[in-house]
């Protein structure tokens, strides 16, 4: 799977957190945190859901560079090309 | 006999619905089970019983709106035997035809959003308990009813209870900028060795701070009720959570002064999960002593907030931001935090208000402490 295939199934995980989303809501290569209400809390959650999902382990150091959909997704796809 | 009331759950709250009873007659009950669940104008919250006993009877029916106060139930006292105790009359409330059918937490939560009875549709869960996707199902099969208007609901209940704050809580108001390197830095390394799943958020750590620069401060941490303060002997914080509908609700962590950091932030995260779902219990809407909103995830730098009767004092969080800082004569840039505390003249003065802050900045640069 690739980034793009991925990011439909990371939308699954966010409205998990943010159950209001509508399909269509986040323009995944605009920033996340502009675009839903998101405190620190539901975006740890966020994180633990992607990381349980996606076997990939996320150090604090990377937050502030998955800051939109398409970056998490690359940054799935780099750590764990096979099960994403 | 024990007459079971609906408890107060905060001063926001003047009556409830009973959704379902969670015992029947016969019954044993323990401190800290949950009887049944009563929906409020902010939340389903599961009420619990604080004496023990057996359920002698259920005196109300679910889909009643009663008083707070109303006795709901009675219970024999351990020891007592039936039939001793003189009739009570129910209160008027619509009538419940046939049994009850279970239903999911969740099933309920989406019958409400959609404005539906979920008693009435068929289930196809466990026991034919009524779940999610049989929800789902019935709006798309009958014309949906009118949708609760939860949020002008809620936003009633908030209006009344800080409304009656400011009328009778004579508020003062202190503010004091606390620099957040050291907490900062020591968050950073202890998550940085932590697994994703154990990792700590500040607004923990800002928690704890609070709950142990209360220690010295009783006149802070206590309820005033019947025109006396009684001050506690344990910090019970109140966490304003925002809901994501609207509105908020301020349920209490108790004891947060003899918490590891790890537990509270497993009990806050818990907390934050359960107010979102509507699953609190009665307990953590009437333990709490004093209350702490953080609003800094929302970007604004200082918040004065309201006190929540009976409390006497609510500590406001800003956002952590890079801001000028004198240091050893010289300026240089530092995560700084605004803290304030919003304190009832009725118990404090401002002499002692500003003391506590100058306590918790002094707690913040000694996260390890914490």
């Amino acid at each position: 799977m690739n980034a793009k295939e991925l990011v439909p199934l990371l939308f699954q995980e966010l409205r998990k957190i943010a159950p209001e989303l509508e399909e269509g809501d986040v323009a995944p290569d605009k920033l996340l945190r502009d675009q839903v209400d998101l405190d620190s809390m539901d975006w740890l959650n966020f994180l633990i859901a992607v990381h349980q999902r996606f076997k990939v382990e996320i150090a604090e150091s990377d937050y502030a560079t998955l800051a939109t959909l398409d970056q998490i997704a690359a940054y799935v796809v780099a750590r764990n090309p096979q099960d994403s | 006999m024990i007459e079971f009331k609906l408890p107060s759950l905060g001063a926001d709250m003047d009556e409830g619905k009973l959704l379902e009873w969670k015992v029947k007659p016969g019954d044993a009950v323990r401190k800290g089970d949950v009887v049944a669940v009563v929906d409020t104008t902010k939340a389903a919250v599961e009420v619990e019983t604080w004496q023990e006993g057996v359920v002698e009877s259920l005196l109300v029916e679910p889909g009643t709106t009663i008083p707070v106060g109303t006795t709901i139930a009675r219970f024999l006292a351990p020891g007592e035997k039936p039939g001793a105790a003189p009739a009570v009359p129910l209160p008027p409330g619509p009538p419940v035809a046939g049994e009850r059918r279970p239903v999911s937490p969740a099933a309920r939560r989406r019958a409400r959003e959609l404005g539906i009875d979920p008693e009435g549709i068929p289930g196809t869960g466990p026991h034919g308990a009524v779940t999610i996707e049989d929800v789902e199902r019935a709006t798309k099969a009958v014309p949906a009813a009118a949708p609760v208007d939860r949020g002008a609901e809620m936003r009633k209940s908030i209006a009344a209870a800080m409304s009656r704050s400011k009328r009778e809580i004579p508020h003062y108001y202190l503010a004091e900028s606390i620099p957040m390197q050291r907490a900062q830095d020591w968050l950073s390394a202890e998550n940085a060795r932590r697994p994703l799943t154990g990792r700590i958020l500040m607004a923990a750590v800002q928690l704890k701070a609070v709950a142990l620069a209360l220690r010295g401060f009783p006149e802070l941490n206590g309820t005033w009720r019947d025109g006396a303060y009684q001050p506690s002997a344990s910090v019970n914080t109140g966490v304003a959570i925002s809901l994501r509908q609207g509105g908020l609700v301020a349920p209490g962590i108790r004891d947060v002064q003899d918490l590891a950091i790890d537990d509270l932030m497993a009990k806050l995260a818990d907390l934050v999960k359960r107010a979102r779902a509507g699953s609190l219990r009665s307990s953590e809407f009437s333990d709490p002593t004093i209350t702490i909103t953080n609003l800094g995830d929302t970007g604004v730098e200082a918040t004065y907030p309201v006190i929540y009767p009976p409390q006497v004092a609510i500590v406001g969080l800003g956002r952590i931001a890079l801001r000028p800082w004198v240091e050893e004569g010289a300026v240089v840039a530092r995560p700084v935090v605004v803290a304030t505390l919003s304190a009832d003249h009725r118990v404090s003065d401002g002499h002692r208000g500003a003391a506590f802050l100058a306590e918790l900045s002094r707690r913040l640069q000694e996260p390890e402490k914490l």
